[in-house]
């Protein structure tokens, strides 16, 4: 079973990641086809695992301050800013629908 | 020349003064220098690192160093923030982002006094099996050049000698294990979420540590499945793997997945009886595309363990042919999410696409990632859809406990420590491994390694022997949790009994001006 052209339009928007190319839309075919070995597995009155330490308790600190004041040395890393501020381009303006896209999905 | 018996004790060479730190952190530094075609560094602090030894002379002379490390080379894998220190993850992504903090683990070996010479080279963001996916290029297993491989191999021609010929040196941590086996450093970190550091171990010939999941911070590791990623240790004996552990283990406020309990360092001890140990030999670990070389290995191995008193028995862990699978899917989920916070605002690759922040983020991961890491963002987010989350994700978690519980069945029994190959053979040309695609060589080289960290237990990879081809074969010990200490005693007294041989490399010769003399496992400690 193919995956169709909407969920992989669905996909690179979700990821903001793109196929890239044929080869890319191969990989997810043959991810998918390799994961649905996990379907010949009973796994009936089985619980999902998240993590192996799921009998013990996370440790909570105090709700104290105990560091920060380091807006200088975070803001080192940015390429746009402005005084303490990231800046963005832009925001609420969906990516282009397929049709206005450059993307490998225009031709499937 | 004497076996493992005389080992150069190099933290006691320091403290007695036969060599100072300063030139031990030289010496390497120019070891370094003549074997970069290994590709093993991508960054190397060479005056920070000098610095730090000037400073460790100093407390040696006034006869107060730090702990056994002080004054040590070590080198980290480019996925640990290092401050002050590009941290790439042999990424586009991440090419000249400054880490502006320590991860925990890089900073307790700096407390300690180690001298931290630089960042190895891996797969790109730590996916892959061959350390071959980044974008500094592959690193080179240092066995390439070594006499034992070299009098093996038989040119095709004279033009493509040791150019076309070279091995790869496993990964992801591939970069780590190469320093540690042509020793420019004496311990090296590395990271293990599937087989990442007991995988280059083996094929580099050295000690890969996987600790047991929540007894070392991952605080400062880039994570790539939460779940299961852990620090790792290479070193040349399992005895500098045990201190270097010391100093690493313990709770970190700094990471909540670290367990509480308290951790106190140990030292091995020298194990004679064997008598009261129960081996299990995991029947499923005799995988399709086993070499016959390490199947054979491995039964010797379960021999020697019998012949010396111990209970070698079979075990069954029925499960264990889904592990990649279910990994598979786990691991792009995860990764899906934790990749989602390179979007180029706050650190990182930054696209000069300004239209809209949601254009600017996908150009920005579009240039920023390479093909493995978008391939398993992209399947991630589809086992995340809402119509395949029960179906792949939620059933990969189910798949997951039943692996564990495989293994919990089997320690319940009265197993101590199961042995398995490391690897599903030695370490293959270059030229061969990249004919098949990333995804397919991860899948094949990780089914040895990939269950012990879906159950989170430790697991260690000990050279083992030489292979036909002159390469080095290694086998692995899987524990109970945090029971290293058993783990580790047993795993020394097997390296005891095989006496891996030394890397005969040329370049180590010639800086071998006593430093590395005498050295069979070039223990530190």
């Amino acid at each position: 079973q193919k995956v169709s052209v909407e969920v992989l339009d669905h996909l690179e928007h979700l990821a903001l990641v793109d196929f890239r190319d044929a080869e890319g839309v191969e990989r997810l075919q043959k991810a998918i086809q390799f994961a649905d070995q996990l379907h010949e597995v009973n796994t009936d009155g089985v619980e999902p695992m998240d993590s192996v330490l799921e009998d013990r308790c996370l440790y909570l600190r105090e709700d104290d301050v105990t560091e920060g004041n380091c807006t200088k040395e975070l803001l080192k890393n940015a390429r746009e800013k402005v005084e303490e501020y990231f800046v963005a381009p832009p925001g609420n303006i969906p990516l282009p629908k397929l049709e206005e896209r450059e993307t490998f999905l225009q031709g499937s | 020349r004497p076996q493992s018996g005389s080992r150069l004790q190099v933290s006691a060479a320091l403290k007695e003064g036969r060599v100072s730190p300063t030139e031990l952190c030289q010496r390497c530094l120019a070891l370094l220098r003549s074997t970069t075609f290994l590709n093993a560094y991508i960054t190397v602090a060479g005056e920070a690192a000098l610095k730090q030894a000037e400073e460790s002379e100093k407390r040696y002379r006034r006869g107060q160093p730090l702990g056994v490390l002080d004054g040590i080379p070590i080198a980290v894998k480019d996925n640990f923030n290092t401050a002050g220190i590009e941290t790439t993850c042999a990424s586009n992504m991440l090419k000249g982002y400054i880490s502006p903090y320590n991860a925990t683990v890089v900073q307790k070996l700096l407390d300690q006094g180690a001298v931290l010479l630089g960042k190895t080279n891996l797969d790109e963001f730590a996916m892959g099996s061959g350390s071959t996916d980044g974008v500094f290029g592959p690193v080179r297993n240092p066995w390439s050049y070594s006499r034992q491989y070299k009098e093996k191999s038989v040119p095709k021609s004279r033009s493509e000698d040791e150019e076309s010929n070279w091995v790869i040196a496993g990964g992801s941590s591939g970069g780590s294990a190469a320093a540690v086996s042509s020793f420019t450093c004496f311990a090296a970190l590395g990271s293990d979420t599937g087989g990442s550091t007991r995988n280059p171990a083996a094929h580099c010939g050295v000690v890969g540590l996987k600790p047991t999941y929540g007894l070392i911070s991952r605080h400062g590791l880039i994570p790539l499945v939460n779940s299961m990623d852990v620090p790792g240790i290479l070193t040349r004996c399992v005895d500098d793997a045990a201190v270097v552990l010391g100093s690493l283990a313990g709770h970190d406020p700094k990471d909540s997945t670290t367990v509480q309990d308290d951790f106190k360092p140990f030292e091995l001890p020298n194990l004679t009886d064997v008598s009261k140990l129960s081996i299990g030999i995991p029947k499923e670990y005799r995988a399709p595309g086993l070499s016959s070389e390490i199947l054979s290995l491995w039964s010797k191995a379960a021999d020697l363990f019998k012949n010396a008193g111990a209970k070698v028995i079979e075990v069954s862990l029925p499960h264990t042919c889904y592990s990649i699978v279910c990994y598979h899917v786990l691991c792009t989920t995860e990764v899906a999410s934790n990749m989602a916070r390179f979007d180029g605002l706050e650190y990182g690759h930054r696209s000069d696409m300004n239209k809209s922040t949601e254009s600017m983020y996908a150009a920005t991961r579009r240039e920023g990632f390479n093909d493995v890491v978008r391939g398993r963002i992209l399947s991630g987010n589809y086992f995340l859809l809402k119509q395949n989350y029960e179906n792949y994700f939620i059933k990969a978690q189910k798949v997951r406990r039943l692996i564990a519980n495989d293994f919990m069945k089997v320690f319940g029994s009265g197993v101590d420590i199961l042995l398995t190959p490391t690897t599903l053979s030695d370490a293959v040309p270059y030229e061969e491994f990249i004919k098949e695609d990333n995804r397919t060589r991860s899948a094949q080289d990780d089914i040895l390694t990939q269950a012990a960290n879906m159950a989170g237990l430790p697991a260690i990879n000990v050279p083992t022997a030489l292979s036909e081809r002159g390469l080095p074969v290694g086998l692995q010990f899987i524990g109970r949790s945090f029971q290293e200490k058993q783990l580790l005693t047993v795993a020394k007294w097997f390296e005891k009994q095989v006496k891996f041989p030394m890397i005969e490399l040329e370049e180590v010769k010639r800086h071998d001006h006593g430093v590395f003399q005498h050295q069979k496992s070039a223990s530190f400690s």
